[in-house]
């Protein structure tokens, strides 16, 4: 079903999931969206599984039309999203009718923001995976980047009534560490290869980030990280968040797009837990790195695991359209509400409040009743 | 004396993934050990173990704390590497890429020639000769980590990378030859290009030769290499490969 017509791409609009897994040994990058956590949490909301694709919009986001009713979440960066002019609420499952315009007022916080839509983006798989990369041109649509008149097109219709208003709570919306994010790192693979006064640095100095960043990595610049050696290895494979630093003594952190093996000295790794906060920050922030233990790093993904498992089992829906019956002058009508946001203080179900209603000069005697919904959202 | 370590060391490289380094520096041996335990851990596909990634003498392996902890990893780990005699033995293949040398399709191989003061047919004939190990793959899809070039044709690479480089290109720098799969920039001296397509993101899988194999670039004209680009485009090309002898 084609679900998404592309009016204007933006900067740089690619389908991605949680990337591609099994072809590094043949020095296929893994991709997948960078702020992998707030695409899961799009689809999540939307009801899909968390490895659906959907799309990952940098800095000034795209302009779609929607060609068919869905349920849309919108997550990760505030690029101020607008479903026909009127804002939209970020971290929730907001149906959106077709005909409608999801477009995007500009960057407000963050760099890369998510679409998800029930049922995911229904692009080929290309070796296991929907992922957009760009320089080989491999998956997403065409393996580029979205522009004017393309069409994409969703995987079946989603249980979309299951989903409508669900929103991520409070606590899992990521807190802005911008523009001074703190990663945490585990130290190693190669930290023999660095000095003791090597690594303090690294530990202690405050670190900008370079223009030239992209996916496939974040250069930063700051004092130089001193090896006690060479700094290349004979290459090997690269993990995501490695913190790579080559004869200049900079340290790079290399992302999703990151060439599969390398052969510079790596002096620790980010902690997958942090990863999206770096995916967030933009060239000019200024990092530092805090060194944890391995068993501190499982125990962060552990809880974010956890928390997720939660949202999966019982997102909170704070959204939903309702039906009230209305009497005006003992005429009895039902009529609906476009989505409310839900007051949970307010009773459900309650009797007939009589309102004395002027209209065009008329007094009117206006009862309404809350009353269950005959018609399932859509 | 033995490049290769009594026991692997299994360093942490993240919380998601560690290496496991089998031996020192670029050598057969060792290299050989790194692939019979890459085997090894993907035939045994373990829950909880992602990804393997075998490089000149390390793996990286990335798994899922989630499923399999540190813990149970490395004891996972020790265990393959003590069955590696059920790993099937190799019966490696050589491949044959086609490839038109010099003009056009190899813009530095007068170069390449000078520097080793050879003529250019006895540049051709020197890197035409050996079967090459694959001893790894990285830096782009498809693109084979090569061992075996004649020191007589060590070249260093160009002082200014080139921009774009077509898909294809064989080149030199310093000691490795390689092909590019694709366009990209680079820096290495090119000598000559074929026509065989090494990556196929739509093939199973999406390489022509895997790490462990070998390759040999067998000169050809300019009008054979048409001929076989037809053959690709048509999707009747059969690249030609034999045991090694």
């Amino acid at each position: 079903m084609d679900l998404l017509e592309v009016l204007d791409g933006g900067i740089l609009t690619t389908v991605q999931d949680l990337g591609r897994t099994g072809y590094q040994r043949y020095g296929v990058p893994q991709s997948g969206a960078l702020d992998s956590y707030a695409l899961r949490v799009g689809n999540i909301l939307v009801g899909n599984a968390d490895g659906a694709a959907g799309l990952e919009m940098t800095l000034a986001g795209p302009r779609l039309r929607l060609l068919a009713d869905t349920v849309l979440a919108v997550t990760g960066a505030d690029l101020q999203p607008h479903l026909n002019d009127a804002p939209l609420p970020p971290w929730c499952a907001v149906p959106a009718p077709a005909g409608a315009v999801l477009s995007f007022g500009g960057m407000a916080h963050g760099m890369r923001a998510y679409l998800a839509v029930a049922g995911g983006i229904d692009v080929p798989p290309v070796m296991g995976s929907r992922s957009t990369y760009v320089r080989a041109r491999l998956g997403g649509l065409e393996g580029r980047a979205l522009r004017p008149g393309d069409v994409l097109p969703a995987a079946g219709d989603g249980a979309l009534d299951r989903v409508v208003g669900r929103r991520l709570p409070d606590q899992g919306i990521p807190v802005p560490q911008r523009p001074f994010p703190v990663l945490r790192v585990v130290l190693g693979p190669h930290t023999d290869a660095f000095s003791p006064e090597g690594v303090q640095a690294f530990l202690d100095a405050a670190y900008t980030i370079s223009p030239q960043s992209d996916r496939t990595g974040y250069r930063l610049q700051g004092p130089a990280v001193e090896h006690s050696g060479r700094a290349d290895i004979v290459s090997e494979g690269v993990p995501l968040g490695a913190v790579q630093v080559a004869g200049d003594g900079m340290p790079m952190v290399l992302l999703a797009d990151r060439g599969t093996t390398g052969g510079y000295t790596k002096i620790a790794t980010v902690v997958s837990v942090d990863l999206p906060l770096l995916a967030q920050a933009t060239p000019g922030d200024v990092v530092t790195f805090q060194s944890v233990s391995l068993d501190e790093a499982h125990a962060l993904l552990r809880e974010q695991e956890e928390f997720l498992a939660r949202l999966r089992e019982s997102a909170p829906a704070v959204f939903a359209r309702r039906s009230f019956r209305v009497l005006v002058n003992g005429q009895e009508r039902e009529v609906e509400t476009s989505l409310v946001e839900l007051d949970p203080s307010s009773p459900r179900r309650s009797p007939y409040r009589t309102l004395q209603v002027a209209l065009g000069g008329i007094a009117h005697s206006v009862g309404v009743e809350e009353v269950p919904r005959r018609r399932p959202n859509a | 004396m033995s490049l290769l370590y009594p026991q692997s060391r299994i360093v942490p490289a993240g919380d998601r993934a560690v290496t496991v380094e089998v031996g020192e520096g670029i050598a057969v041996e060792v290299n050989r050990r790194v692939r019979a335990l890459g085997l090894t851990i993907r035939q045994a596909a373990a829950a909880g173990v992602d990804e393997v990634v075998p490089a000149y003498r390390s793996l990286l392996v990335y798994y899922d704390p989630a499923r399999l902890s540190f813990a149970d990893l490395e004891a996972h780990l020790r265990d393959m590497e003590g069955r590696l005699a059920e790993t099937p033995a190799d019966a490696p293949r050589v491949v044959e890429l086609p490839t038109v040398y010099g003009g056009e399709f190899g813009p530095d191989i007068d170069f390449v020639a000078e520097h080793a003061g050879l003529s250019v047919q006895e540049v051709v004939d020197v890197h035409s000769s050996p079967d090459y190990l694959v001893y790894m793959m990285g830096f782009t899809p498809g693109f084979t980590y090569l061992g075996g070039l004649s020191e007589r044709i060590v070249t260093p690479r160009l002082e200014t990378p080139r921009t774009a480089i077509p898909a294809g290109s064989v080149g030199i720098a310093e000691a490795q030859t390689g092909v590019y799969p694709m366009e990209s920039p680079g820096g290495w001296r090119l000598i000559g290009r074929t026509p065989v397509p090494l990556f196929d993101p739509h093939r199973e899988p999406p390489v022509l030769v895997e790490p462990g194999e070998y390759v040999r670039f067998v000169p050809i004209e300019a009008e054979d290499a048409r001929s076989i680009e037809e053959q690709v485009q048509a999707g009747t090309f059969q690249a030609t490969a034999h045991p090694v002898e």
